[in-house]
Formats: C-alpha cells, sequence, structure tokens
C-alpha cells in the first residue's frame, strides 16, 4: 500500500475492512497532508481534527466490536470526508461563506450528512464556497479564495470550489458538495475529479442552507464514479423533513459487474458545441464519445433548442428564489446583528453589512423580478421558458438514454480573470444550467488536459431518477481510462 | 441604462439592504446590463406555455400531520445574537 491518502473510497473501505489500516490512520493521513498542503491550497474554511480523530478512534472500536459479534460494519465505517460548509454538521459552524453567518453552529444535521453519519463517515471539516453557493469560481467567499491544485494561480470553480480542491489535493477521498446550477460540476471538471448532480429530489435538502429550492441538490465529488455512486446511494431516499424528495427506489450499483454499455444511445447535443468553447474542451469531448461508440454505445445527433435560454432564466429563477431565502437573515434569530436604532435600521445594516457583493446583486435582482408590475415580464415569463428547456430533455429522452456535453466552455481560469464583471461569471454556468432547470441527473468526470496542464471535464445527462445509466457509462469509460486517477503534484 | 438610481433605491428598502453611495451607481449599472441581457427571454413566445415551478415527476408525498419532536426552546435559540426569558430580543418597535 502506497500513501494511504492516495487511496479512493473504495480501495479504503476494502483496506478498513481488511484490518491493514485503521480509521485513526487513515484520519490521521488526511490531517496531516491538509496541515502541508492547505496552507496552499485553502479548501477549507472550518478544520475539525480532533473531532476527526474521536470520531475515527469511535469507528476503530465499533468496528472491533461488530466483528466480535459477527456483524458487518455499516457501510462507510471509519471514513473520511470532507463536507460543503452550506450542509449543516450539528455544533460544527456552518458559515456559507459568509458573514453574516460567521458564528453560526447549528443544533442540527443535514440529512444528507446524517445518513452519511450513520453509515460511518468522519467528518475533517467544512469547505470553502462562494457566498451562499453563489458563484464560478470559489472567489466570492468571505474566506478567501480556494486554489486549483493543479495550478495555484487559478481558481477551482465554483461554488463547491472547496470540495473539488480537497478530493484532487488527496486531503479525502471524496467531499459533499451542492449543485444549483452547476456547482458540483464545473468544479469537478476544473479540478479532475467525478462529480454527481444527482436528480432534484433524490437527497433531502434538509439542513442544506437554501439558495434555489427548485434547483438546489446535494452532490459528491470523489475520484471516481464508482466511489459517487456508492456515497449517494447512501444519502439518497424519502425524507419526512423535505416534501420535495422522492421515494423513487435505487438500482443496484452499476459499477459491481464490468458495466456493459451496449445499446445504450447516447446524444449529442449541437447546441453544446458552439463557437467560443475552447477547442481542446471540445475536441476531448468529441473523442469520449469516440470511446464510448467503440465499447458499444449508440451515438445519436440531437437537439435541445431552448439550451441558450437556460442563461437568463436560471439567472431570473435562482435570484428571485435567493432574494425569498435569504429574507431569513435579518439579525433576529441567528448570525450577525448590527444594532443601530430601530427595527428597520437593524435590518438594513445587518444585511448590508453581511453579504457580499454577489450575493447582494442577486437579492436585489430576485426581489425586482418579483416586485410588483414586474412579474409576469421577468420571474412569470422565465418559469414559461424553463417549461420549454424541459420539454426539450423530455423529448430527447424519448431517443436517447443519456446525453453527452462539455461541462464548462474552458479549463479552469486564472483568479480574478472575470474581474467585476458579473455577466461574464455568470458566462461560466452556460452548459450547466440546463440539467437544473429540468431537474434531471448529470455526472461530470474527466476527460483530459488542455496544453497547460488543466483538466478538461465532461457531464452526461441523464432521465430523471436514471443516475445508474450515468455512472455505468462513467464506471465504463474510467476502466478504460486512467484520466480519473491522475493527481496534481503537491508540495 | 434600465433601471433609475431611485429604482436601485426603491428595490434595496424592499430587499431590506442599506447600500454604500458606491454600491448604488455600481449595482444601477451591473443590474441594468443583466435585465437587458435576460429581456431576450420577453421576445420569445412562450403561448400556451404552462410555467414550470416544478420539474419533478410527480411523486410528492406529505408526511402525516403528527406532532413531532422538534428542536427545544435552548437549541432554538442557541444562535440567537440576543435573548431572554426563551424569547429572541429585537430593539423596539415602537417608540
Amino acid at each position: 500500500m502506497g500513501e494511504l491518502t492516495d487511496l479512493n473510497v473504495r480501495q479504503a473501505l476494502a483496506a478498513l475492512v481488511a484490518g491493514q489500516v485503521s480509521s485513526f490512520e487513515l484520519t490521521q493521513a488526511c490531517l496531516a497532508r491538509i496541515d502541508a498542503l492547505e496552507g496552499a491550497i485553502h479548501a477549507f474554511i472550518t478544520l475539525t481534527p480532533e473531532k476527526a480523530l474521536a470520531a475515527a478512534r469511535a469507528a476503530d472500536e465499533r468496528r472491533a466490536a461488530l466483528k466480535k459479534r459477527g456483524q458487518p460494519p455499516e457501510a462507510l465505517l471509519g471514513l473520511p470526508m470532507a463536507v460543503k460548509d452550506v450542509l449543516c454538521v450539528a455544533q460544527t459552524r456552518a458559515t456559507c461563506g459568509s458573514k453574516i453567518l460567521d458564528n453560526y453552529v447549528p443544533p442540527f444535521n443535514a440529512t444528507a450528512v446524517q445518513k452519511l453519519l450513520d453509515a460511518g463517515m468522519v467528518v475533517l471539516g467544512k469547505t470553502n464556497t462562494d457566498e451562499f453557493a453563489m458563484g464560478s469560481s470559489t472567489e466570492n467567499s468571505a474566506y478567501g479564495v480556494t486554489r486549483n491544485p493543479w495550478d495555484q494561480e487559478r481558481v477551482p470553480g465554483g461554488s463547491s470550489g472547496g470540495s473539488a480542491a480537497a478530493v484532487a489535493a488527496r486531503f479525502a477521498p471524496a467531499a459533499l458538495g451542492t449543485d444549483t446550477g452547476g456547482s458540483v460540476r464545473q468544479p469537478a471538471a476544473f479540478c479532475g475529479v467525478t462529480g454527481i448532480k444527482p436528480t432534484y429530489g433524490r437527497v433531502s435538502r434538509y439542513g442544506l442552507i437554501a439558495y434555489g429550492s427548485s434547483l438546489d441538490s446535494v452532490g459528491v465529488l470523489a475520484r471516481s464514479a464508482a466511489d459517487a455512486d456508492l456515497i449517494l446511494r447512501l444519502m439518497a431516499g424519502y425524507d419526512e423533513l423535505d416534501a420535495t424528495s422522492s421515494q423513487a427506489a435505487l438500482p443496484p450499483p452499476a459499477c459491481g459487474e464490468p458495466p456493459n454499455i451496449k445499446g445504450l444511445r447516447i446524444g449529442v447535443p449541437s447546441e453544446y458545441f458552439i463557437s467560443g468553447i475552447q477547442p481542446e474542451v471540445e475536441q476531448a469531448v468529441r473523442e469520449v464519445i469516440g470511446v464510448f461508440e467503440t465499447l458499444g454505445a449508440r451515438v445519436v445527433e440531437i437537439s435541445l433548442p431552448h439550451t441558450a435560454y437556460a442563461l437568463p432564466v436560471y439567472y431570473l429563477i435562482a435570484p428571485a428564489e435567493a432574494s425569498a431565502n435569504l429574507a431569513r437573515y435579518d439579525g433576529v434569530r441567528f448570525g450577525l446583528r448590527v444594532e443601530d436604532g430601530g427595527m428597520l435600521d437593524m435590518f438594513m445594516r445587518t444585511r448590508g453589512q453581511g453579504f457580499g457583493a454577489e450575493v447582494k446583486r442577486r437579492i436585489m435582482l430576485g426581489t425586482y423580478a418579483l416586485s410588483a408590475g414586474y412579474y409576469d415580464a421577468y420571474y412569470g415569463q422565465a418559469q414559461k421558458v424553463r417549461a420549454l428547456i424541459k420539454a426539450d430533455f423530455d423529448r430527447a429522452f424519448e431517443q436517447v438514454d443519456a446525453i453527452a456535453a462539455p461541462v464548462a466552455p474552458s479549463t479552469a481560469f486564472r483568479i480574478g480573470g472575470h474581474g467585476d464583471d458579473p455577466l461574464a461569471m455568470y458566462l461560466e454556468d452556460v452548459f450547466t444550467l440546463p440539467a437544473n432547470l429540468a431537474g434531471v441527473p448529470a455526472l461530470a468526470f474527466p476527460v483530459g488536459f488542455d496544453q497547460e496542464g488543466l483538466p478538461v471535464g465532461m457531464q452526461l445527462m441523464g432521465r430523471h431518477f436514471d443516475e445508474a445509466s450515468l455512472f455505468k457509462l462513467g464506471c465504463a469509460y474510467q476502466n478504460a481510462t486512467d484520466w480519473h486517477i491522475r493527481s496534481p503534484e503537491l508540495s | 441604462m434600465t433601471l433609475t438610481l431611485k429604482e436601485v433605491e426603491h428595490i434595496a428598502l424592499l430587499a431590506r439592504l442599506e447600500l454604500s453611495a458606491d454600491e448604488k451607481v455600481r449595482y444601477q449599472k451591473q443590474l441594468s446590463d443583466i435585465l437587458d441581457y435576460v429581456a431576450q427571454l420577453q421576445r420569445l413566445d412562450t403561448q400556451p406555455q404552462e410555467p414550470a415551478s416544478d420539474v419533478r415527476p410527480k411523486s410528492a408525498r406529505l408526511r402525516e400531520d403528527k406532532p413531532r419532536q422538534g428542536l427545544s426552546p435552548e437549541e432554538a435559540l442557541c444562535n440567537a445574537p440576543s435573548a431572554r426569558d426563551g424569547q429572541f430580543r429585537v430593539p423596539p418597535v415602537l417608540e
């Protein structure tokens, strides 16, 4: 066995089961690597090493006790992971990357977190994010920017940039992220890791601090599709505390057997291969489509005609939902309070000082789109176009089982590269937004490198609740290639 | 410019955001740019399309209407900036 931190999820679990390593050793190895390299990468907002080591020791004791009784261990018993700082872990502060929640310590666990804790997860800490998950670079965090482990002058993507960087830098074998408009997939692509944005409703949103409630989903970043599949199925399922969570059953893991993708139909939408896309990104995606063909899949040209409207639709709907969701930060029940004068002054000052520039921009935009006289023209019309975008997907999935597309128009851009131009930053999301608007699942995975040595990613989008086809294709590709096991040199 | 400075101030008040003079000018420009960009949606014919605020297949289930254990008063108040006698404390609303 080489470095413990090189183990992926399934390798680490196998080593734990075989008794080759203890959770304490594994957790200690992660913490030691974080200690050495976190100064350069800054993947975390909050680290909880004492809690992690205590949980690891308890996991080791539990494993020994279960073994003595002849009982099987929980699926993740003793596995260290990182959690994006928009998901609540009880008694650990949850900032959402915002000064307004700097001192917020949730008294409860998010359901996704609770399920993984029940399965034996050890939490190393809370990862950096754009403030309230609003951003595509992690530059909007109030706690400093995370650096891309492949090139520290570049962004890791966002908003789950801390989680993607933590997995790429071998700080943790897997991390939880969230995806409202691409926030798992784009950082996965930029950092050369695998990320699943599940179907809307697959994972409970309870304890995920809300941004755009009709779009938010909890996902996984890991080093292989098989690992992401394993963790997603432990988080999935109906939850009484989230009425939008689904009871749909998950099929068995796609990667247990050598995955057979013969006859699966992959759609290639012309609207995702537009001018302005970095040529190496387009070329890499086209090559992968060729690999799928040689593995027995059928490739079909398709059209998703309303793709170009996803960006304006998203940047009305998400800010509108955000303006309502973020109304709760008013200095009364939790978080920052700037007390000065009466109630209205307190609200205005607390929010004016507590929120960063992008969050205020989106609250303003959403407030305007929902305000009297403008509702029908902006928000109402956006919802109608959203229905057209979903109908595009419904039609496409009558012909194909998965849709192949780039994740982002380019590889990781330079820190500060988009300056103070919000529209330029929003264009980063042009290929990831449609899946959120339609509620369909999407899997992002690494497919090569550009000339500067930066990872290139692609995504496969699937039918509602058909993550299984995506994992099957992802596992087949990763069995045939080794891009997903490349890791950056860090010292 | 789609938005006037006065409109920016009105939106900020609706959103309960105190903005500096600089911020107002910056948001007037940036929000106007974004609104000009999203205006392309208004040129799209969406008749007779129904709006889609919910894109899930029809499977939602409501939980049973039974009382359940929630947060204790102590837990609910543990993050309060100011609390007294089991209640959140706020500045005076009436003079």
